[in-house]
């Protein structure tokens, strides 16, 4: 593959939902997700950060193919699979595998842990199925778990055994990316660190592209090449890693950061709280969607919807950036 | 006299067969104006040791303690009609999941003037307009915009940072002496998380009560407390004042625990992880509970168990209690050495 292709690249992807609020009502319409671009190249990071009903998870949904997005175009190794028909997103499925945030929901309680991981092999290869145990317990070795945990059910385990086990069958077909939905927020602060450890390993040695969705920024930090910040369906914010941390330009990003608790801060100092709570997504603020909560919001923002455009080499979307970012 | 004071709480649930020690000798003291952070992995028993200073550990849960007083009141074998008079008026608590502690079935304004009906001022329990007067009031207070709309809202038609507000407003209703907060942010955003918290914090300062948070952040911590208890298994590893604690940390976990921090590594880099789990109420291993987790054990620490040693208010469970420079001491070096000599 061209090394400098993105693996994936999203161009003002959009998906929105027609939501009945009653009989006699008109149909509401949530733009879940409204006009997102991004790219991702092979072996790399992008983490997606922003708080609960931002969009992250309906992005994962449309990366996944398990939706069909509204608009805009996805394009996984230069195949556009927003548009292609039927066979050919069935065909590019298997290269795209998820991890979800509850290890304890997303493993079928009546299947051993086996079964679950061959499961993916079942459907898609044609493998027999000596050859698909085979690659099953040397999966299972990947993630750290031992051979005889191979026939065991997923209720005999703990949380972080669990997270390793959705891993494994996840990378059972060998995707070239895997997208991971809070895939440590469920996990204790320790577990979370060898669960961080795996995925970090596994991305060395496979070269998997992660699309990390996340709200905890201090993990983020951590594992991530490239930042996209959502607020309520578009990005706000999409930079290197370290811009991100280092000169937050956007405010939403300046009060996520703030908002952070951390350890080398201390004792509490004064933080850029913002007032309120998310909008609704059936009734977003005009303009600006942040703007009832920014604190630097002036008449134009509450008018006119800002773009995503270039400042300093980073993505911003705000009307105020140059003023805010002298 | 400190508002609260603990020594050796206990709290065991036992079937026929097994005994399964949930709290294990847990001492806490806690001053007026006062806030200290319980931290700890799921498991650890902050919970359980919470539920039980309500007297709200069922059967077949026990609890026992050396000590256990409130306020100048024994809370053992106190009864039930005298630990209603002191929960929900002296002490109060809010837990993690704001809208499961809400009845769904009652309005916000119906379950704040419950509580002031039975803990209230003689005027607010005699008179349903002060009680709705008094409920605006708190509304206002926790920072609820539009708060007089508020009081007739279902919680279903509530953000969780909202919930979450009401929750407070309804422990601070009877001006608690002692707030026992369960995670009360785990379940939010992390903008309403700051919120919440310096609301919590303010009140705390502006009312000067005493403040038990619970969480297995231990940033937050780092931010808000006074003095922290680092709880493993059940057992308090240490305890001491902020930041001492986290900056010269005192017991093998507790530096664990902040190294496994993503915070604490560079980018990229592998992140310090302690290998295994938390042990379950079966597997609890002989002598130290740590031990089979622990990168310093040596023979000594799988064969005895150590007690909670150290300068007062400055205790740690370790038999080799880490130096100001994290290594451990009490002849650690020479164990050791040693063990590897004779294997």
């Amino acid at each position: 593959m061209n090394e400098s292709a993105p693996l994936l690249e999203a161009r003002d992807l959009a998906r929105h939902y027609a939501v009945s609020r009653g009989f006699f009502k008109h149909k509401g319409l949530v733009r879940a997700l409204d006009g997102v671009s991004f790219s991702l190249r092979e072996g790399k990071t992008l983490a997606v950060v922003g708080e609960s009903g931002c969009g992250k998870s309906t992005l994962a949904r449309q990366v996944t193919m398990i939706e069909r997005p509204t608009s805009g175009s996805l394009l996984l190794d230069g195949n556009d699979v927003a548009h292609a028909d039927v066979a050919a997103r069935k065909k590019l499925r298997p290269r795209v595998q998820m991890v979800f945030q509850n290890p304890y929901a997303s493993l079928n309680p009546r299947k051993t842990v086996g079964t679950l991981l061959e499961e993916p092999l079942a459907i898609n290869g044609t493998q027999p199925r000596r050859a698909r145990r085979d690659a099953g317990l040397a999966m299972l070795a990947k993630v750290g778990l031992r051979p005889e945990h191979y026939r065991r059910y997923p209720h005999m385990f703990s949380g972080g055994q669990r997270q390793r086990i959705a891993v494994a069958r996840a990378l059972m077909l060998d995707p070239r990316l895997v997208v991971a939905d809070e895939p440590v927020s469920a996990l204790d602060v320790s577990i979370q660190a060898q669960v961080l450890n795996l995925l970090m390993d596994l991305q060395q040695e496979m070269g998997i592209a992660y699309l990390f969705i996340s709200h905890n920024l201090q993990v983020v930090r951590h594992i991530a090449n490239d930042v996209l910040v959502m607020y309520l369906g578009r990005a706000v914010e999409y930079a290197p890693k370290d811009d991100v941390f280092a000169r937050p330009a956007h405010p939403y990003t300046r009060a996520l950061l703030a908002s952070t608790p951390s350890l080398a801060a201390g004792r509490r100092r004064t933080r850029i709280t913002l007032t309120g709570d998310l909008p609704s997504p059936l009734d977003p603020p005009s303009g600006c969607a942040f703007h009832k909560r920014c604190p630097h919001a002036v008449a134009r923002c509450a008018i006119e919807v800002p773009l995503l455009s270039t400042f300093r080499g980073i993505r911003v979307a705000c009307h105020r950036v140059a003023e805010l970012n002298p | 006299m400190p508002l609260l004071d603990i020594a050796g709480l206990t709290v065991t649930f036992s079937t026929d067969a097994h005994q399964f020690i949930a709290v294990d000798d847990v001492d806490l003291t806690i001053d007026e104006g006062e806030v200290v952070g319980v931290v700890g992995e799921s498991g650890s028993g902050k919970s359980v040791m919470a539920l039980s200073l309500l007297g709200l550990i069922d059967f077949p849960g026990r609890v026992g303690a050396r000590r256990m007083t409130f306020a100048g009141h024994d809370l053992r074998g106190i009864g039930d009609r005298e630990r209603r008079d002191l929960v929900g008026k002296d002490i109060a608590m809010i837990f993690q999941d704001p809208l499961a502690s809400l009845d769904p079935c009652y309005t916000v304004a119906h379950q704040l003037m419950e509580a002031l009906a039975v803990h209230g001022t003689e005027r607010e329990r005699s008179s349903r307009v002060a009680r709705r007067t008094r409920a605006l009031e708190l509304l206002q207070q926790v920072e609820i915009p539009d708060a007089a709309a508020r009081l007739n809202a279902y919680p279903h038609q509530l953000s969780g940072g909202m919930a979450q507000r009401v929750m407070i407003a309804m422990a601070i209703s009877c001006q608690p002496r002692l707030l026992i907060a369960d995670e009360p942010t785990t379940a939010l955003d992390v903008t309403v998380q700051a919120q919440v918290l310096d609301l919590l914090l303010r009140i705390q300062r502006e009312t000067h009560m005493a403040l038990i948070l619970i969480t297995h952040d231990l940033a937050i911590v780092a931010e808000t407390a006074h003095r922290v208890i680092v709880m493993y298994a059940g057992q308090q590893v240490e305890t001491g004042p902020l930041p001492e604690v986290f900056e010269t940390p005192a017991h093998p976990y507790t530096q664990a625990l902040l190294a496994a921090l993503p915070e604490s590594s560079r980018d990229h880099a592998r992140l310090q992880a302690i290998p295994g789990v938390v042990p379950g109420a079966h597997d609890r291993p002989a002598g130290c509970l740590l031990s089979p987790r622990c990168r310093y054990a040596v023979a000594r620490c799988h064969r005895d168990e150590p007690a909670l040693l150290g300068p007062p208010g400055r205790g740690a469970r370790c038999h080799f209690r880490l130096d100001a420079q994290g290594h451990p001491t009490g002849g650690w070096a020479l164990e050791r050495r040693v063990e590897a000599i004779e294997t």
